[in-house]
């Protein structure tokens, strides 16, 4: 059942509300634009797609056009950090951080200052404009950076959030963001503090202890759900876990999650090398080395195709997560 | 503009030559790093640190400094010495130049030593965090200027002309670029691995002002810099033409020495400390 400390919108299993999450990165940089005058955004080109159109409207002194250029707009925006604006930097994450790593990880990472990369079109779910658009390994190459905080929203309403704590952080942020529209399952109500993570469904009280823990970040959390509530009406309880906030992970709450369950399943729209599963990996491996299932996509690159279509030829959607938590149980010794 | 008096321009040439001398000591000590460039930017840095700057060795932090961002820094020796001869941090501490534990780190570290302003070494990155940084001055009405030093090799990232682009597009004139064309990089002359020329016409292509001078007649560069500051309208960028290895002239325009310390030369393998030593003779001769 739906964790109700979490409080999620009432309707997502019926008729959620869809956007994007790019949408919410529109709406809070704008508000946290309005809250402190050191917010500034920059583009490469993009302004519309990465939703930046919305603080250049209502900012338009503290908007910057970099034209096509994202190894100069990282650097740009770290000069900028440098002499004390919080910059926000937009385009898809294929090209930022994609193909200027080098520059984020120099001027920003080592640098150690407060500066924004916003990765828009992550993941398959980019649709028809195909592999070159579909970055599937930018979690990879973000939390392996010293210094960053790397978050990835699971809708809109989360987005949005994400966006006005990174504002606040003080330190640098890598923003995942998809493209296409998603269920938006959290409200103005929902807990959000960065490297916090959020369990969304546990089991029903009284019944047996959940036997896989799901943790999921970004969009994909919405199949999870979908996931664990046709395992209820199966008789097999989960929890569900929202793990927005990749590094720094709440240990806590995933060791407590997983030990409970004694199996994990992680689920995220990355590479599985290197990505969000690696990172929960990585922490059970020394905490309690548990069996996992890893739903994401495994060494292929995208392809031009729908979203929905996309998410289930790599295996990402609900009935995928459904085997993988099926699998991971009879895993368990 | 302000005109030198001779004994000004001496002491100028005074800190020129014991930059170079402490260059030379901390590369030996270090048993790494680069020669050429250091040495031939010695007489801007010395310039910049003690003429055209404003700043305070005391204060690093003082609000209203002007900022230097060096962007090749593979040079940085050159800086420290600048820097530790202006009053920043001991002279003897450049000897810990490159070595475990060290402020002084191998390509300079923003967080490591108070005054460093970025951090640098993966070249090409240098001009634009300069743009950024003259942008956001600018937004917020400072009269400050920024000055971002470079090398001629780095001309070939793509970075480097993105920037160009953009200093010329939201014409930056509190941003001052300074190139060291000392035309080597470290597999040969820049001419050879990657032509550069006519580099002048090029940054005069994308709107910028540019000056050339004698990277070596300190009178010269200080009235650019004066210059730049009286030219509104655009970025200036002083094109300044150094020989690399000034001031030793066994090794002068040598390539073979970009990435060298004494002690490791090209031909001749003379003991680091005999090098050294020879090395700071010529120095002091060549004053």
């Amino acid at each position: 059942m739906i964790n109700p400390e979490a409080k999620l919108a009432g309707n997502i299993f019926d008729k959620p509300a869809m956007a994007s999450t790019r949408e919410g990165f529109g709406k809070g940089v704008v508000e946290a634009g309005q809250t402190d005058e050191r917010v500034v955004v920059l583009t490469a080109d993009l302004a519309e797609s990465t939703q930046a159109h919305h603080f250049q409207k209502a900012f338009p002194e503290r908007f910057i056009q970099c034209g096509v250029a994202e190894q100069n707009m990282a650097t740009v925006a770290a000069g900028m950090a440098l002499y004390g604006k919080i910059p926000f930097f937009t385009s898809y994450a294929a090209f930022s951080p994609g193909r200027n790593w080098e520059q984020i990880r120099t001027t920003i990472g080592i640098n150690n200052v407060p500066a924004v990369v916003c990765g828009m079109h992550a993941g398959v779910s980019v649709g028809p404009d195909g592999a070159t658009h579909q970055a599937l390994e930018d979690i990879a190459l973000m939390r392996s950076i010293p210094h960053f905080t790397v978050i990835s929203a699971c809708d809109s309403e989360e987005g949005r959030k994400a966006t006005i704590a990174a504002a606040k952080l003080g330190s640098p942020v890598y923003l995942r963001w998809g493209r296409d529209k998603s269920p938006v399952m959290t409200t103005s109500d929902t807990p959000f503090e960065i490297g916090k993570a959020n369990v969304v469904w546990q089991a029903r009280q009284g019944e047996a202890l959940p036997c896989v823990a799901i943790f999921a970040t970004g969009h994909l959390l919405y199949q999870a759900l979908v996931a664990a509530r046709q395992l209820e009406g199966e008789g097999v309880a989960v929890t569900v876990t929202n793990v927005h906030t990749i590094k720094p992970l709440d240990k806590e709450t995933i060791l407590r999650e997983a030990r409970a369950a004694g199996a994990v399943v992680t689920v995220e729209e990355h590479q599985i090398a290197g990505g969000f599963g690696g990172a929960i990996a990585e922490l059970l491996a020394q905490e309690c080395p548990l069996p996992i299932e890893f739903i994401g996509v495994h060494d292929k690159f995208g392809q031009s195709g729908e979203p929905k279509e996309l998410i289930e030829h790599y295996g990402m959607g609900a009935s995928h997560i459904v085997a993988a938590v099926e699998k991971v149980a009879a895993r368990k010794k | 503009m302000e005109l030198l008096t001779d004994e000004e321009i001496r002491e100028l040439r005074c800190h020129a030559r014991d930059i170079r001398t402490t260059i030379v000591e901390m590369l030996a000590e270090a048993k790494s790093g680069h020669t050429s460039g250091p040495l031939g930017m010695a007489d801007i840095f010395a310039a910049l640190y003690f003429r055209v700057l404003h700043h305070d060795p005391k204060n690093p932090d003082l609000p209203e400094r002007d900022r230097l961002i060096l962007s090749n820094g593979h040079i940085v020796p050159v800086r420290y010495a600048a820097m530790a001869h202006a009053g920043y941090f001991p002279v003897e501490e450049c000897l810990t130049l490159r070595k475990f534990g060290s402020r002084l780190q191998g390509h300079p570290e923003r967080d490591m030593l108070p005054g460093m302003e970025t951090t640098s070494g993966p070249l090409g990155s240098g001009l634009s965090q300069s743009c950024g940084y003259a942008y956001a001055a600018r937004m917020d009405g400072k009269t400050f200027r920024i000055f971002c030093a470079m090398s001629d090799g780095e001309q070939e990232e793509g970075n480097t002309w993105e920037a160009v682009m953009f200093a010329g597009k939201y014409r930056l004139n509190n941003l001052t670029a300074i190139m060291d064309r000392n035309n080597i990089q470290i597999d040969g002359n820049t001419e050879d691995i990657m032509p550069l020329e006519p580099i002048r016409d090029k940054y005069e292509a994308f709107n910028w002002h540019v000056i050339e001078v004698d990277g070596h007649n300190i009178p010269q560069f200080i009235a650019a810099c004066d210059e730049a500051k009286a030219v509104r309208e655009k970025p200036t960028l002083i094109l300044a033409h150094t020989i690399p290895g000034k001031g030793i002239p066994t090794i002068e325009n040598d390539y073979r020495w970009h990435g060298n310390p004494p002690g490791k030369g090209p031909v001749d393998k003379i003991p680091a400390d005999k090098q050294k030593q020879v090395f700071l003779d010529e120095i002091k001769a060549s004053q």
